[in-house]
């Protein structure tokens, strides 16, 4: 009895030996693995990508002088192969003299107003998309690393109570489809685990650049949830439990999503 | 703001198959998309693309409102000659857009 007991004890052991094992293994999958091959091979050539048209716009409004300071975003960031290497890979972040967490977008937004002295351009237009997607390109192939700002953690867990929330009139929350069913089907089109790692992307269902806020709001839209404005506290709060979701994956900037 | 991508080889030898890409801004407006206003966007779309190598259209296409934004076009031709190529899109309201790329024939 005793010899049995002991066997089963090494067996659960092994199995737990096993589980923990399983666990320390990434099982994160992008959203390009549950893309077609087809568009798969879009994003990857730069030649072929229509998101890299953003990113150049972008490295041409970045050297362009803006607003009454007559200063250009390369004047104070540099504007070498090296500039802004990696910063979109810790964003959204805190914003120590404002008190609160800033999304990239936002915080190019503020540059214009603060520091260049312009009219900020508004969100989702294509100056601040190709502004965004110039910036978060210069990340690409790094690995999310969230502001390790203590005063982010409130935002992540208001970002997470969102995931969990149940809205609109489909009464459904992010985590019941990203979490529960992904990699599932919904109609025809696989559900992702939804990892904002290439963003802004150029989606071909909307044939254009857009930004993480433009793909929740197709997603509350979709729930029959009325979505929040742009730049709303909320998508914030999303981008950054999103972000810390995704931490050390491999940002993909410019996305290709179908 | 328009911005074209072109991907030639920048050598190749006499009579090699060569394959040239092209990605071009554009909207693409297909006349059909309906405004808050009830009425519709009006049309405008790159109705015709061409490429003239070596003195010659190697290739031409029109294009219809069913194509999407930010056409990608590739096509292949035989290098003759060492030059420029010459890509041209013309829009519905006849904007000319052209752009040039060289290759080396040896």
């Amino acid at each position: 009895m005793i010899r049995r007991r002991g066997a089963a004890l090494a067996l659960l052991l092994a199995l737990a030996t096993v589980a923990t094992r399983v666990e320390a293994q990434d099982t994160r999958r992008s959203g390009f693995m549950f893309m077609s091959p087809g568009t798969q091979a879009m994003q990857r050539d730069d030649m072929e990508n229509p998101g890299m048209l953003a990113v150049l716009d972008g490295a041409e409004l970045w050297a362009k002088p803006a607003g009454t300071s007559g200063r250009s975003c390369a004047d104070c960031h540099g504007g070498g192969a090296e500039a802004m290497r990696g910063v979109a890979a810790r964003y959204p972040a805190f914003d120590a003299t404002r008190g609160e967490a800033i999304d990239l977008a936002g915080r190019i937004l503020q540059c214009r107003a603060e520091r260049q002295g312009d009219a900020p351009p508004p969100r989702e237009s294509r100056t601040l998309l190709a502004l965004t997607a110039f910036v978060a390109h210069r990340a690409r192939g790094m690995p999310v690393a969230p502001d390790a700002d203590p005063r982010m953690t409130p935002v992540v867990e208001a970002g997470r109570a969102l995931w969990h929330k149940r809205l609109g009139q489909l009464d459904l929350s992010c985590a019941q489809c990203h979490d529960d069913n992904a990699g599932q089907k919904l109609a025809s089109a696989p559900i992702p685990e939804a990892h904002p790692t290439g963003y802004p992307i150029y989606r071909l269902e909307w044939q254009t650049t857009g930004s993480l806020q433009r793909r929740i709001r197709g997603c509350l839209t979709g729930v029959r949830a009325e979505p929040f404005a742009y730049g709303a506290d909320e998508y914030i709060a999303l981008e950054a439990f999103l972000m810390e979701r995704a931490r050390g994956m491999e940002i993909e900037t410019p996305g290709v999503r179908p | 703001m328009s911005r074209a991508l072109i991907n030639v080889p920048a050598k190749a030898r006499k009579g090699e198959v060569i394959q040239i890409r092209t990605l071009v801004q554009h909207e693409m407006e297909t006349g059909f998309r309906p405004l808050p206003n009830g009425g519709f966007a009006p049309r405008l779309i790159l109705r015709r693309f061409e490429c003239i190598y070596d003195g010659e259209t190697v290739f031409a296409a029109d294009l219809h409102p069913a194509i999407s934004a930010n056409p990608y076009l590739a096509f292949r031709t035989v290098a003759t000659t060492s030059g420029e190529m010459l890509f041209r899109w013309i829009d519905d309201r006849g904007a000319v857009r052209e752009e040039r790329a060289t290759i080396e024939v040896t």
